[in-house]
């Protein structure tokens, strides 16, 4: 299944304008703003403490900013309630972590599947589905074995199969070779980009390695909270 | 690169024609920058003069003949003395960007727009090269790599150099000192 990008491509799917969080007395975002259009890659780039998770955090609605608002397809996450944004987070996002974060109790093919029997599919389509993701990802071999029974890589490449199967609009990437050796990391970007394109799905890609962030189409710096975008065409 | 050592390590495997050596030569290694065919013949004339290579069959042709060149027993010492000589590491040590971004706070332009701007430009040949790395063979990878772990450590420097910028303007300021450590 791919998204049809034709109702999006004028207008960004998503959209953070002036985004400003403090934790306690720190701030974490400046006035940040980005915009992401359906089907592009997005990298944030930034030194460790600049902002780029708390953006991908408040762009995904899993924190909510002190002021500034953030638009998906149109609508302000803030105004939506908990239980709407947990079923956006569950149907339009796809989440993959620096550390993979798959429930160690269940095997590889039952952590992918898991996003899809959330959303209410029975358990026999759900894990048919999961087996053609993990097959896509090149992990096929592990469906059976547990998290902690599998390489880094792999758990990765797991990860994002999970992040995929519901075929989201979104996919938040934080970090997501940040554990993983230079190959593996390569192997895991190349699978990720591939995916999301075939997908038509847009990725934000949190990263501070250039090379990650070079399976992007663009990238965009933070700094003490604040984004920053060279476009080089308009000078 | 040494041209003339690669058509050694070339021919090593068998003799060859002119035409064949920079056809192997392009494909693989000058995909950038294919050879000319005068730098081809001149380098061949090289070798010849040396003693690194001999003449070994002329044929006839419909142009001019085509003669294949075969490595001596001196052109494979050559080649192995090469393939055994590490080669300089460079140490960049005369830097434009650095130049750059010292004249730019003598003169009170903003630095950090320049390092910007270069940094925008690595990241567009980055995604070039990443994209003919994720569509091309092994050999593609490999070369692209190379370019690419060098563009990124240019990134890491200009992204230390940012965060440094008001701590290099006070060094500036300062006449009785230069940043780079050498007394005028």
């Amino acid at each position: 299944m791919t998204h049809p990008t034709t109702d999006d491509t004028d207008r960004p799917l998503l959209a953070a304008t002036g985004l400003r969080k403090n934790y306690g007395a720190t701030p974490a975002l400046d006035g940040a703003t980005l915009h992401v259009r359906a089907g592009e890659i997005v990298a944030v780039m930034g030194s460790s403490g600049s902002g780029k998770s708390t953006l991908l955090h408040c762009l995904a609605g899993i924190v909510q900013p002190d002021a500034g608002e953030v638009r998906y397809r149109g609508r302000t996450l803030s105004t939506m309630s908990d239980a709407e944004r947990s079923a956006l987070r569950r149907t339009d996002f796809g989440f993959v972590f620096q550390f993979g974060q798959l429930v160690p109790e269940l095997t590889c093919l039952e952590n992918v599947a898991l996003p899809l029997r959330l959303s209410g599919v029975r358990r026999r389509e759900a894990e048919q589905r999961a087996a053609r993701w993990l097959a896509r990802l090149e992990v096929s071999d592990v469906a059976g074995k547990r998290p902690g029974e599998v390489s880094g890589g792999q758990g990765q490449r797991v990860a994002v199969a999970r992040a995929l199967v519901t075929t989201p609009r979104v996919v938040f990437a934080d970090e997501p070779t940040g554990a993983l050796d230079s190959l593996n990391g390569e192997q895991v970007m190349r699978l990720l980009t591939e995916a999301a394109r075939s997908t038509g799905a847009a990725v934000v890609l949190v990263t501070h390695e250039p090379r990650v962030a070079a399976y992007a189409d663009r990238e965009v710096v933070v700094r003490d909270g604040r984004t920053r975008e060279i476009l080089l065409a308009e000078r | 690169m040494s041209i003339a050592q690669t058509f050694l390590g070339l021919l090593e495997g068998s003799p060859r024609h002119g035409y064949e050596l920079k056809r192997l030569y392009d494909e693989r290694f000058g995909q950038s920058r294919p050879l000319h065919y005068g730098q081809v013949y001149a380098t061949l004339a090289r070798l010849l003069k040396g003693g690194l290579i001999q003449v070994d069959g002329v044929e006839p042709g419909a142009g001019p003949e085509r003669k294949r060149y075969a490595i001596t027993a001196a052109g494979v010492t050559d080649v192995e003395r090469w393939l055994n000589q590490p080669e300089k590491p460079d140490t960049y040590l005369q830097n434009t960007l650095y130049t750059k971004v010292v004249l730019s706070l003598l003169t009170g332009r903003n630095a950090a727009d320049i390092l910007d701007i270069q940094r925008a430009e690595h990241l567009r040949v980055m995604r070039e090269l990443t994209r003919r790395k994720t569509t091309g063979d092994l050999a593609d990878q490999l070369i692209c790599d190379f370019a690419l772990f060098h563009l990124e450590a240019d990134l890491r420097w200009l992204e230390q150099t940012a965060a440094r910028l008001d701590q290099l303007a006070a060094t500036l300021r300062t006449p009785a000192s230069r940043p780079d450590g050498n007394v005028p």
